[in-house]
């Protein structure tokens, strides 16, 4: 099956496709880069976990943000976004809009937040019954 | 008949349309995901301190695990790189690479859930908590549990530190789950002195409830994935002989899936185990 003699580069037009074997070698550079910011990104992580700042919305802000990062390099590179065709970006734009809606809500109700505490005591006596039912 | 756009593009996306398809999929997976994430901030934000288990993950085999994972995004990209060269060993041996971590990736995650299956706290009724490991480590014991089995009492090995207590100077900067700071001597409770007892299951706690629900989803979505890769990966991989282009599509199709499971979990890993 490796022998196959009609490769795909050859197969279609150059013009009908972004990417000919060339711009693919210089692909293959770019993964192999981004792998390593990903690697690199995952062990800051837990480094700056291990820091423990006082305030918990640093530490927050950090991971948060190191993982946006990372995930921007695979969305980018490795899912092709940075140079993708008009409709697909049109499809993003619909969902961050629809999931900045959805966190918004988040934001919008700070106020009426459940608080915490009596889970146990009284706030979850359904999963104590499931419990009871148990072994 | 023949599916239309398979090969060539669609003149109005300039796409072949199963590139449309597997981007909506993945905008509708956003949502989902996105979804669960809101739940897990308002179960956050709204929890006593005291009822939310930080610090029970262990995070050098989280962290693993998500090398793991980006391990196999890297190679499913490089496998695709492989086919638009017209390289099939090449594109393989990378996908098989990928599927190997899919694996080792729901084997350690499966290792981590066994850990928690056997893993317990007890509420006494004099308020105190512990958590720790039951003698002879059983799964899924409970509060009921006890009264069928009609114990007198439970032997139970301790944790050194209880979550909802702050960490001991010693363990500040030491980002190790308790299970790793090992276990104290059996102490032994009567049956009349807990209130409840649970593993770290779902109904354990809100924290767990999410856990599960979050991961237990990802780990489906992994599953899914690695089972049509490894489809494709073998006699899937006919059509690469017939229509080499066609094959590519499928690949680089079912890579996107990939890289948004890799993306989901690059979110999962520090929010679970860190936050």
């Amino acid at each position: 099956m490796s022998a196959h003699p009609q490769t795909v580069a050859q197969a279609q037009p150059a013009a009908a496709h972004a990417h000919d074997a060339h711009d693919i070698k210089k692909d293959v550079k770019k993964y192999l880069f981004v792998f390593g910011a990903l690697l690199a990104g995952t062990f800051l992580t837990v480094f700056m976990y291990s820091v423990h700042f006082n305030v918990m919305a640093v530490t927050i802000t950090i991971a948060v943000f190191i993982a946006t990062i990372k995930a921007a390099l695979v969305a980018g590179f490795f899912m092709h976004l940075i140079s993708e065709r008009k409709a697909i970006y049109a499809i993003m734009l619909a969902t961050v809009f629809f999931f900045a809606a959805m966190m918004y809500l988040l934001v919008w109700s700070r106020g009426q937040l459940p608080k915490g505490g009596g889970w146990w005591e009284g706030g979850n006596q359904a999963a104590h019954k499931t419990e009871a039912k148990g072994k | 008949m023949e599916i239309p756009y398979t090969v060539d593009p669609r003149p109005d996306t300039g796409l072949y349309n199963a590139k449309v398809g597997i981007w909506l999929f993945l905008a509708s997976e956003v949502m989902l995901f996105g979804a669960l994430f809101s739940s897990y901030i308002l179960l956050r934000v709204g929890a006593d301190p005291q009822n939310w288990p930080h610090g029970l993950l262990n995070i050098p085999i989280g962290t693993f695990n998500t090398t793991v994972l980006i391990t196999s995004s890297v190679t499913v990209v490089l496998s695709w790189a492989a086919l638009k060269m017209g390289n099939f060993r090449r594109y393989r041996f990378f996908q098989a690479i990928t599927v190997l971590c899919a694996l080792s990736f729901l084997g350690i995650k499966s290792i981590e859930y066994k850990d928690k299956f056997t893993h317990y706290e007890i509420w006494k009724k004099d308020g105190t908590r512990l958590t720790g490991h039951l003698e002879g480590n059983p799964w899924f014991w409970n509060t009921a549990t006890l009264d069928i089995k009609a114990l007198p009492s439970i032997k139970i090995h301790p944790d050194p530190h209880h979550y909802k207590d702050p960490r001991p100077p010693k363990h500040a900067g030491a980002p190790a789950s308790d299970h790793s700071e090992g276990h104290a001597a059996a102490v032994e409770i009567p049956r009349a002195e807990i209130k409840r007892l649970s593993a770290f299951v779902p109904s354990h706690s809100t924290y767990f409830g999410i856990y599960f629900t979050l991961t237990g989803l990802h780990a489906l979505h992994v599953l899914g994935g690695a089972i049509v890769i490894a489809y494709l990966w073998g006699p899937g991989a006919k059509m690469w002989r017939t229509q080499p282009i066609r094959y590519t599509n499928r690949i680089e199709v079912s890579g996107l899936f990939w890289h948004f499971v890799d993306l989901v979990w690059i979110f999962l890993f520090p929010v679970l185990y860190l936050l």
